[in-house]
């Protein structure tokens, strides 16, 4: 039933003998402030950079080096923040560029790029490539960092992600997303007929598998903060339970021993415990199930529907949904089930809240006047804004960083409007940047893994 | 397994109703399901079958938006419901409660095994035995009807009495 690449399996240790690359030649230090971008503004200028194709002494490497060229420019391109520049531009060769130790940096001045990527590959003697790049602040004719990877050959795709996110982290001080993968579903057939299947891929939707065969529904994947487990829904035998998927080993569990469906479930941030709700007799309450022990307690008692849990960072608090107040709207409550709060008061319904890694916004659905939003509000109900709208858009999942969300739309299609089509979408905090996020079928209920460990 | 048996034997004499009266069967299209305007007017499925109860009785009720109290019409269904199962006490049903698309996956879980209890809730108050009446939600994932509009999402809104 399952396929897995190797790829699921390595951890950083993939990426072994981290090198710190120093500037070839002294650099006098100037006066001139640092290139940085700055996250919090609105809607800014994307940062001209230009990425030079990594260059290698033998055919095989420099096929190597060119994809790795292209995974660093597409995610810097994607998240909305840089601009690559038109390659056909540039006016000093990746062939100059290795053979001298400073870029000539009037020509990249000349093309207007801020930042400048220059990088190798080159194989060593245990069958390894080593990757090395360099980013250079190109007014301040100043190298920003360099580094060096020695990795399987099949892993230049991790190494890219992995420089990527140095880009990202080296300009805006902030945690890149890019070393990260996603689980969702994945769905085919007629809206009546629905086949979903748990599927993982890259943030880029490289590398998908399908990791269950679509016989059984299944339903609202969430990563373990390891990355090497699934928590899920499945109906598997018509009983609707909350299960444990290893992505190791394929192996898969039913969480807990419960009287009824349990659903909704989410893993605790330091990965013992996990939050589902449990229906029971028409009432539905939230759960908690360490996975140490096994112990199940009781968080919330009440006869209305609570359910889609979230804890913060810090595992402090829980953020959820419940109908107590007459209609679905959020709360917030200590991870012992004490001390809740409403925090949404506006028009409409809200659901499936979701803390941001970063622990200052919740993100959420809501439904108002027959449409769909996604929307953010800081844990104590203020400061509320809608960040995307469509006909249904659903599920919002954090970036680790805490600067993207990613959700689903689904919209009528075919058959005179009668049948569904389900995508997945990306969008920068700013409400800015909303771009699909290709998948081979149609998806939803995706879940961001956090940064690969 | 004994209700799969009446099955097959309600379905292999609709067959020969229907290939000995083929002009019947045409004539009979009284605003009914497709099952009923193929079934030949005379004959009708075995009582105490699945057919009879889709049939004679009804196998689902509707439901209000984010609403699972029962309506009028619903409890009438449910009170023929509940006479065809104490007439047949060897049969046991799964309730599927579901709902609409219009709303997030989680509490719509919620919502449909609270329509299905609500269900199972009226069937028991009037004699039918809990032990006999299973629940199951499904959410929005298994939509009776194709729509995006009031009268799809309202037939969706539904609790199905399923004959096991």
């Amino acid at each position: 039933m399952l396929a897995l690449s190797p790829m699921l399996r390595l951890g950083r240790t993939l990426v072994a003998a981290l090198a710190l690359l120093l500037p070839g030649v002294a650099l006098v230090p100037t006066a001139r402030a640092e290139l940085r971008l700055d996250l919090y503004k609105g809607n800014q200028q994307p940062l001209p950079i230009a990425v030079t194709t990594f260059t290698a002494d033998n055919p095989q490497a420099a096929a190597t080096g060119q994809s790795i060229t292209s995974v660093i420019s597409a995610n810097l391109e994607r998240s909305g923040l840089f601009r690559p520049l038109d390659p056909k531009t540039f006016l000093q060769t990746p062939e100059q560029l290795r053979a001298s130790p400073l870029p000539r940096f009037a020509d990249w001045r000349v093309i207007q790029a801020q930042a400048l990527v220059t990088g190798t590959v080159s194989n060593l003697p245990d069958g390894r490539i080593r990757i090395e790049f360099r980013l250079f602040d190109v007014n301040a004719g100043q190298q920003m960092t360099g580094l060096a990877y020695n990795v399987q050959p099949d892993g230049w795709r991790r190494a890219a992600h992995i420089i990527s996110d140095a880009i990202y982290k080296r300009i805006t001080g902030e945690d890149g997303y890019f070393d990260t993968r996603v689980v969702y579903i994945a769905e085919s057939g007629p809206a009546t007929q629905r086949v979903k299947r748990l599927a993982i891929m890259d943030q880029d939707g490289e590398n998908n598998r399908f990791l269950t065969d679509g016989r059984v529904l299944v339903l609202t994947p969430r990563f373990s903060p390891s990355t090497q487990e699934i928590t899920y829904l499945s109906y598997f035998n018509n009983r609707p339970r909350v299960y444990l998927f290893n992505i190791d080993t394929g192996r898969q569990e039913v969480l807990g021993d419960f009287p009824g469906m349990t659903f909704a479930p989410r893993f605790s941030p330091d990965g013992n415990r996990v939050l589902m709700s449990l229906a029971q007799n028409g009432n539905t309450d939230i759960y908690s199930l360490d996975l140490r022990t096994r112990r199940q307690t009781r968080l919330t008692d009440n006869p209305s529907i609570d359910t889609a849990p979230s804890f913060s960072p810090d595992g402090s608090k829980i953020t959820f949904e419940s109908d107590r107040g007459g209609t679905q709207q959020i709360y917030t409550m200590n991870a012992d089930g004490s001390d809740v709060k409403r925090i949404t008061f506006d028009k409409g319904r809200y659901g499936t809240p979701v803390w941001s890694p970063r622990g200052d916004l919740i993100a959420f659905t809501r439904i108002f006047e027959g449409r769909f939003y996604i929307g953010v509000i800081r844990p104590d109900g203020t400061g509320e804004r809608m960040l995307a709208e469509a006909f249904h858009a659903e599920g919002p999942t954090w970036a680790p960083n805490g600067r993207v969300l990613m959700y689903f739309k689904e919209r009528p299609s075919g058959d005179g409007g009668r049948q569904r089509t389900a995508k997945l979408f990306s969008i920068d905090l700013t409400g800015f940047n909303e771009r699909q996020v290709l998948t081979p079928t149609d998806a939803s209920d995706p879940a961001w893994s956090p940064l690969i460990p | 397994m004994r209700t799969q048996i009446i099955s097959l034997f309600a379905a292999a004499l609709l067959v020969t109703a229907c290939s000995s009266k083929p002009t019947e069967t045409a004539t009979n299209t009284g605003g009914g399901t497709a099952t009923t305007a193929t079934a030949p007017a005379k004959t009708g499925p075995v009582p105490g079958s699945a057919e009879d109860f889709v049939v004679n009785v009804g196998d689902r009720v509707f439901f209000g938006f984010d609403r699972f109290d029962l309506t009028p019409e619903a409890t009438a269904t449910l009170d023929r419901q509940a006479a065809w199962l104490k007439q047949y006490p060897q049969v046991t049903v799964s309730v599927e409660g579901h709902a609409d698309e219009r709303g997030t996956r989680e509490y719509n879980l919620a919502l449909g095994e609270r329509r299905a209890n609500a269900v199972k809730n009226y069937l028991t108050a009037l004699g039918v035995e809990g032990a006999r009446v299973e629940v199951i939600s499904y959410g929005k994932e298994k939509p009776a009807v194709l729509g995006s509009n009031e009268a799809a999402w309202a037939q969706n809104r539904r609790g199905v009495t399923v004959i096991k």
